[in-house]
């Protein structure tokens, strides 16, 4: 079942990613991550332009640095770049490369592009934001199913679940396009670490809101959103 | 060394609600007791070092400040690229504090064995302030003023040690005064007490540091006549570049000293690898001797 929210920003999107024309061989990348971010940015997050240095702000961060079109379209949409930077991508003057830069763009948390390094990040950030008593923001990173395949990753997952770190929430999206495969699903490798884990129709916004705000403390979450091969 | 930088780091932790400590079970037990006092600040991930600084990347993007520590060859070379995006890319800082770097590790064999991480720090854009102390006491002021600020730094700790301290030697500390134009030998870190005992009766100046990064290059065309000596505990010629562009307009020969880039699958003490290097009296007294009298054949 796939439920398609009718909101403002969900009627722009696919005009301001039709503006990025310069990311072709990421295409795949940028469109499997279209649905999760809408959610996101729609429903989940408490993060707006004017907030965007409020501690108190969910933090949101885009593990998979690869194919940003769709996070700069969302990023577009809800105000926190302007519509006309997206007439450049990873143009001479440019601030919005191939890989996202935390420096260079409003709302960006971390710059990214090699893989393996935001789910480390994100678990110092909760741990960070715990340690200064800021116990509301929620921690969201998003990865890639293959992106796991970096032993980094595994040092995290791993340690988060050992020590209940309820503030940090996981998404991989599941496109199948890791070499080898994982045996017994992705989900397995986090919930056998201690954490919880929902895998949902990576289409089905109602699905995708539902496991996104799913958390069950004191454990940390997982939600894998599986999309079709990209072949 | 150690002891020095673990009491400092667990003052710091009572006094400054900003700053935490990442560990990777090294020194774990010692930092026990401000663990209980801290739980949310000292964190122990366990055997994981690129998770270890990674984290210390979450925890500085949020405003914290991170004292990251192990051994030299798994904070450094193990995490290079954390270092370089997950701090330096991002944008944020952190202090790292190493122990057991070049030949303090003889025993354990190369694995424990880190040279090269000086020159690692010169190899990214990020500014990094690298803090070679030569004695105990110069430990406690280095990571207090560290803490203080947000910049990187690296502060590489060994079980190497001068029988003075000079915790202002920041910048070059002339220690013995030569001539007019006499060559100018710089003394980084533990290598003061051999670099002294190495060129005493000759007439030269020598110079101390405990901090190789930024260069004191005001200090260096200050100081240097035509003929500069380096004497690094870490890779040789890791310093060459930058003396070399400080004195870039001035006629100039440079002998850079240091750890040699060959495994030498030896074991021994700190003192044969010392020898072995050339990095004792001796083998100082020897190149500096052979640099000098070279320049007037």
């Amino acid at each position: 079942m796939t439920s398609t929210l009718t909101t403002d920003t969900g009627s722009r999107l696919p005009q301001l990613i039709r503006r990025l024309t310069g990311d072709e061989k990421h295409g795949p990348s940028a469109h499997s991550t279209i649905d999760v971010l809408q959610v996101l940015y729609d429903r989940v997050l408490r993060v707006t332009p004017d907030t965007v240095d409020d501690p108190e702000r969910d933090r949101f961060l885009l593990s998979k640095g690869h194919g940003p079109a769709a996070y700069y379209a969302v990023l577009a949409a809800h105000g926190f770049i302007p519509d006309a930077w997206l007439d450049d991508l990873a143009g001479p003057d440019s601030r919005l490369g191939h890989h996202p830069d935390r420096l260079l763009v409003p709302g960006v948390e971390i710059g990214s592009g090699s893989l393996g390094h935001g789910l480390g990040l994100a678990v110092g950030t909760a741990l960070g934001l715990r340690a200064q008593g800021l116990l509301k923001p929620r921690v969201y990173v998003l990865l890639g199913d293959a992106e796991l395949d970096e032993g980094s990753n595994h040092e995290a997952i791993a340690y988060a679940g050992a020590t209940g770190l309820e503030s940090l929430t996981a998404i991989v999206i599941d496109n199948s396009s890791t070499t080898h495969g994982w045996a017994g699903g992705i989900a397995s490798r986090f919930t056998v670490n201690g954490w919880t884990a929902d895998t949902v129709d990576g289409r089905d916004h109602t699905a995708l809101y539902t496991a996104l705000t799913g958390q069950r403390p004191p454990r940390p979450h997982l939600v894998v959103a599986r999309i079709d091969s990209k072949g | 060394m150690r002891t020095a930088f673990i009491d400092t780091t667990a003052a710091l932790l009572d006094e400054d609600p900003r700053t935490a400590l990442v560990l990777a079970d090294i020194s774990a037990s010692q930092f026990a007791p401000a663990g209980r006092r801290h739980p949310d600040r000292v964190l122990n991930v366990g055997i994981r070092e690129q998770l270890m600084i990674g984290m210390a990347g979450g925890l500085a993007l949020t405003g914290l400040r991170p004292i990251v520590h192990s051994y030299a060859t798994f904070l450094v070379d193990r995490t290079y690229e954390q270092i370089k995006l997950d701090l330096d890319h991002q944008g944020v800082g952190a202090v790292l504090v190493s122990i057991g770097a070049s030949y303090d590790g003889s025993r354990e064999g190369r694995t424990h064995q880190s040279p090269a991480d000086v020159a690692l720090f010169d190899s990214l854009g990020g500014g990094w302030t690298v803090r070679v102390p030569g004695h105990p006491d110069e430990v406690t002021p280095l990571l207090r003023a560290a803490a203080a600020t947000d910049d990187p730094v690296y502060l590489r700790l060994s079980e190497q040690r001068n029988t003075h301290g000079y915790p202002d030697a920041d910048r070059l500390r002339v220690l013995r005064q030569g001539g007019t134009g006499a060559p100018l030998v710089v003394a980084v870190g533990p290598m003061l007490d051999p670099t002294m005992a190495a060129t005493e009766g000759m007439d030269v100046t020598v110079a101390y540091t405990h901090t190789p990064r930024p260069f004191d290059t005001a200090g260096l065309r200050a100081f240097a006549g035509t003929e500069v000596v380096l004497v690094e505990p870490y890779l040789a010629g890791t310093s060459s570049a930058v003396v070399s562009r400080a004195l870039a307009d001035v006629p100039h020969r440079l002998l850079a000293l240091g750890v040699g880039q060959t495994d030498l699958r030896r074991y021994g003490d700190p003192a044969d690898h010392a020898r072995w290097h050339g990095l004792d009296a001796d083998g100082l007294r020897r190149s500096i001797s052979a640099f000098l009298k070279s320049a007037h054949r």
